[in-house]
């Protein structure tokens, strides 16, 4: 072989290697999208049989029979209650670690930095246990128990344990950013809370944008806090998904399941897909601003 | 350095405002309970009741003796062995292609393989159920119709084969993630010490041993702590959704074990001994991992 032709069988078979491995993630992905609109009858055929209709009644089963719909609503409301709170909380912490000096300043910043590294699964149960006992403790006045099996409380701790991380980048980010803009202001008649809010924060934006993407799909795809602190009616969606394949395997009800897992990856996807586009525009936008 | 508002005088309120609500939370969620795992595994206690007896190191002998918490150990390390070499050795394969030959579509490419690290582990542990379903799975299925049925096998139902299945559904969620992980520190290679090895007579697979892996060490290094990490928990969730730790425990790993033991046999404080070990086993590993692999940092 000529060094010409064995390059170019190197290159053909370099495509062959990632197609083929590009192919091991996609298919079973697509594979569920198509398993999703099959009948009853169609899943004991070939696997690799496209459906034979639309049988969307496998969608009406999941929203409404396996209740994916209220789960959707819990998930939405719980994910974005915590963005909500752990933007609140996070941003003006990150400005005065980053721009103002005060006693204990490092302390806070140490005990944060050490916060990245505890894991949730290792504390849930000790923070549902303490929810149990706060709950205990008020059931003279709330008999019905409120900080176990409620949203708001979930949203709470989703918050708190993503503050290292916000925090950090959040930090990180305020610092490199002039202090003249905040001078200026300040010669203006700006109060601090102003400078935080109306100089900074907007110029904050693309870490910010960073933290919320991260922490969407780290509060959307969450199941073990979310299992743990509402065991009760009012689930999220990834913990609807779990009933539905413990349901189907007693069952064998594939229509069902498969119509779940594609209303949960859905609309990941479809934020991943715009995500990428602005990451490629970011990337050439980024040659500009350097 | 500080802005000018340090400077200014009568800060302190605005400070503590701005700090409080996250100091608040912060300790309340994660402190408090971090500190509780630690202090309960010095106790017996069912975790309701409140009979509460404090019996020392205890929990951690009794650890040793129980041959079921020696085996989810074991799976542990297995899975953090196979899945870290085999994730690591692709996603750095597939990485140097990607960059080095400028392959088309290389996007779509990356697109495609990013996508499972997007998904939620319920999803992924769903995706592969399905794929290793023993009757209509796309495996067993597929091996059905080209007259295979030799080669079919109870993907999660058997004792030497789950381990693997499972090791495979990890390979499958993360290698994109590192692949565009090391991608990143690949782009940062500037081209002329490729062109100037390539004078040199380098062909394309010693550049990547002499030129690409040691100006990515430090990339790598962070990517073996990851990797400890998401053997630990990665493994746990997709066990407590796939399998539940069995069949008859064959599958069981150190967090979904201490799971079964917190809330199941209601064994609390001998749950939070095996949480005490797993946090210190992966510590200990990610430190051994970072002192083992410290080299010069290289310059371009």
């Amino acid at each position: 072989m000529t060094p010409f032709t064995k390059a170019r069988t190197g290159r053909a078979l370099t495509y062959v290697l990632v197609t083929a491995i590009a192919l091991a993630i996609a298919v079973p992905v697509a594979w569920v999208l198509f398993a999703s609109v099959k009948r009853k009858g169609e899943f004991y055929g070939s696997p690799w049989a496209l459906p034979e209709g639309l049988h969307l009644q496998n969608y009406v089963d999941a929203f409404v029979g396996a209740r994916m719909g209220q789960y959707f609503f819990t998930s939405l409301l719980v994910t974005v209650l915590g963005l909500v709170f752990v933007v609140a909380v996070s941003v003006p912490a990150a400005y005065v670690i980053a721009r103002y000096e005060f006693r204990g300043r490092s302390l806070v910043e140490v005990a944060l930095l050490a916060g990245l590294f505890v894991n949730v699964n290792y504390i849930v149960v000790p923070i549902f246990l303490m929810l149990v006992d706060w709950d205990r403790a008020l059931v003279d006045v709330l008999p019905g128990g409120f900080f176990i099996d409620n949203p708001g409380v979930l949203s709470l701790v989703y918050a708190a344990t993503s503050i290292p991380f916000t925090v950090y980048l959040l930090t990180a980010y305020f610092r490199s950013i002039p202090a003249d803009y905040e001078e200026a202001a300040a010669l203006d008649g700006a109060s601090r809370f102003q400078i935080m809010t109306r100089v900074m924060l907007p110029m904050a934006r693309p870490a910010l944008t960073t933290v919320i993407l991260f922490n969407f799909l780290a509060y959307w795809n969450d199941f073990i806090i979310a299992l743990t602190l509402l065991p009760g009616e009012g689930k999220t969606l990834q913990v609807g998904l779990l009933n539905l394949m413990t349901a189907q395997k007693a069952a064998a009800d594939y229509g069902r399941l498969y119509a779940g897992m594609v209303i949960v990856i859905v609309p990941v996807l479809i934020l991943y897909a715009l995500i990428q586009r602005r990451l490629i525009e970011g990337m050439a936008a980024g040659g500009v601003k350097g | 350095m500080a802005g000018p508002a340090a400077r200014r005088r009568g800060s302190g309120p605005f400070v503590l405002a701005c700090l409080l609500p996250a100091l608040v939370l912060f300790v309340l969620f994660m402190i408090v309970p971090t500190v509780n795992v630690f202090r309960m595994s010095f106790y017996t206690w069912s975790g309701f009741s409140p009979d509460m007896r404090f019996v020392g190191l205890d929990n951690f002998v009794r650890l040793l003796d129980d041959t079921q918490f020696v085996r989810a150990f074991q799976n542990t390390v297995a899975l953090l062995v196979v899945v870290t070499v085999v994730t690591m050795g692709m996603g750095l394969f597939l990485a140097a292609i990607m960059t080095r030959q400028r392959l088309r579509g290389r996007t779509l490419y990356r697109f495609v393989l990013y996508v499972p690290s997007v998904l939620s582990v319920v999803v992924i542990a769903a995706i592969f159920s399905a794929l290793y379903d023993q009757e209509n799975g796309l495996i067993n299925g597929t091996l059905r119709l080209l007259s295979l049925d030799g080669l079919r096998q109870v993907w999660l139902g058997d004792q030497d084969i789950v381990l693997w299945s499972l090791a495979i559904a990890m390979v499958w969620q993360s290698l994109g993630y590192y692949m565009v992980l090391y991608m990143s520190g690949m782009a940062s290679i500037p081209e002329e010490v490729y062109e100037a090895s390539a004078l040199d007579g380098a062909s394309a697979g010693r550049q990547f041993f002499a030129v690409t892996l040691p100006l990515i060490w430090q990339n790598l290094r962070t990517t073996l702590t990851f990797f400890v990490m998401s053997a630990v928990n990665l493994s746990f969730v997709l066990v407590r959704a796939m399998t539940g730790g069995g069949p008859d425990g064959s599958s069981e790993v150190l967090l979904s074990y201490m799971y079964k033991q917190a809330y199941t046999n209601s064994s609390y404080g001998y749950g939070m001994a095996i949480g005490v070990v797993i946090f210190a086993f992966s510590f200990l590993v990610s430190l051994l991992v970072s002192r083992a692999t410290r080299r010069e940092p290289l310059q371009f």
